[in-house]
């Protein structure tokens, strides 16, 4: 099966691109950057505020098609359900409070953020043991990691600023087609020429809103073969790319194709 | 026989295995019986010997056995010569899914799902292609979902002696949360590091 750790299927058009990344996180990671970001107190989720939040960052989702898309929308119906209820009056004749509609999410958000700890400590555990060589074993974690600086979050909020600035498409009429490897193959060549570049800079060119999205689609791609990174210098802070060191850079076809084994 | 003679025999078994050798393994072999005290504070005089000698070399405990490897400043000649052999580091996705089957193996793969909230399955056959993760059985309930556990190659990658180096996952609970309802049983992990 090779490296699969998130593939992406390009039929050539952006309009229906079925793109598939194992390696985004998934709504409760979602929630959690919101609840860091905002400084919000996990035991006590302004619902409402956090709803709202949640949805323009799916909006976003939707219109990449990620194939996790469908998780996201499960999520995003528990946490109406929620703000539904805490709407509601408790039930009558009860003197007492029910149980706090949100404690079930909130038990499970920190379960999933002592996991997340508990792989943030097995990075660290395999930063220090991945130089020594066993006759035979599995040389797994030998190069070095150009994965993301910036969390796929911090990229997805950046994007939802430009695309609030783009004007929407006259409703897809004008369906033509934007291939993403042609975009990558532009980003490549951009990247080629200087060192970094602000994310803001990329869209600049393309107005469109189908373009942007396939803009945005091909920055994904990069960072998933590592030929590009996304950093940026603050926690939420502007994010800047950049091209991954030791990686030729060719635009060439097949060049894009990530080292197997 | 004496020790020395020992040391040297275990030298050789250190050397050529591809898979730590556990004590227990090493103490059939002798015979007459060499106590698995003595045999461990052997193996402990011949790891400070290349130590002291400075040597490319280190006997080292490691997932539940003892085998060579090398040391950590010739890290990049090793890749230079198995340059066609490497593969990526593992994503956040992938590592979270792998310190859930740590923690609570066996585990199938829907439970993962519902701790992390998102499909797993291309993860999951990522993690066991690469070794880390293997099938463990299947659960007797509806469906006999298939079972999750980490392997040797895990260990050995993460540098863990054994699972139990692994700190609780109490002690990974952020401050001013509640105390997890379960804990992890001790004697559950110790007889899973078996690949």
């Amino acid at each position: 099966m090779g490296d699969n750790l998130g593939t992406i299927h390009t039929p050539a058009a952006a309009s229906g691109a079925d793109v598939r990344l194992e390696n985004f996180e998934g709504p409760l990671d979602l929630l959690l950057y919101l609840i860091r970001r905002d400084d919000l107190d996990i035991y006590d989720i302004p619902i409402a505020q956090i709803t709202r939040e949640y949805l323009s960052y799916l909006n976003v989702i939707k219109d990449l098609n990620l194939e996790t898309a469908g998780d996201f929308l499960v999520m995003a119906s528990t946490l109406m359900l929620i703000k539904a209820q805490m709407l509601l009056p408790s039930p009558e004749g009860e003197e007492a409070e029910g149980p706090d509609p949100r404690a079930e999410l909130v038990s499970k958000l920190l379960e999933y953020q002592r996991y997340k700890e508990a792989a943030a400590l097995l990075a660290a555990y395999n930063e220090k043991a991945k130089d020594v060589y066993y006759r035979q074993a599995p040389l797994p974690f030998a190069q070095e990691d150009f994965a993301l600086s910036a969390s796929v979050f911090d990229l997805i909020g950046a994007f939802q600023r430009i695309l609030e600035e783009a004007p929407k498409d006259v409703e897809q009429i004008l369906r033509d087609e934007i291939p993403l490897e042609v975009k990558i193959r532009w980003v490549l060549d951009l990247l080629a020429e200087k060192e970094s570049i602000a994310f803001e800079d990329l869209f600049t060119a393309g107005t469109r809103r189908l373009e942007r999205v396939v803009t945005f689609l091909a920055l994904l791609e990069l960072i998933r073969l590592k030929q590009i990174t996304a950093r940026q210098a603050d926690v939420f802070g502007p994010i800047r790319l950049y091209r991954a060191e030791g990686f030729p850079l060719k635009s060439e076809e097949g060049s894009l194709k990530p080292h197997g084994r | 026989m004496d020790a020395n003679d020992i040391k040297k025999i275990l030298e050789a078994l250190l050397f050529i295995t591809e898979q730590p050798v556990p004590l227990k393994t090493l103490e059939t072999l002798f015979d007459p019986p060499v106590p698995r005290e003595d045999l461990l504070g052997i193996l402990h005089s011949l790891a400070r010997e290349y130590a002291e000698r400075g040597s490319a070399l280190e006997a080292s405990e490691i997932a539940g056995g003892w085998q060579f490897s090398t040391r950590p400043e010739f890290a990049p000649w090793i890749r230079q010569l198995f340059k066609d052999r490497l593969t990526y580091r593992l994503s956040s996705s992938a590592m979270e899914t792998l310190s859930i089957v740590a923690y609570k193996q066996p585990i199938t793969r829907s439970e993962i799902e519902e701790i992390r909230g998102v499909e797993v399955t291309a993860v999951l056959d990522t993690l066991v292609e690469r070794k880390l993760v293997r099938i463990a059985g299947r659960k007797e309930t509806v469906g006999r979902p298939l079972l999750y556990a980490t392997t040797l190659d895990f260990l050995r990658a993460f540098g863990l002696k054994r699972l139990e180096d692994l700190p609780s996952v109490e002690s990974l609970t952020p401050p001013g949360a509640p105390a997890p309802s379960e804990a992890l049983p001790a004697e559950t992990l110790s007889s899973d590091i078996q690949n």
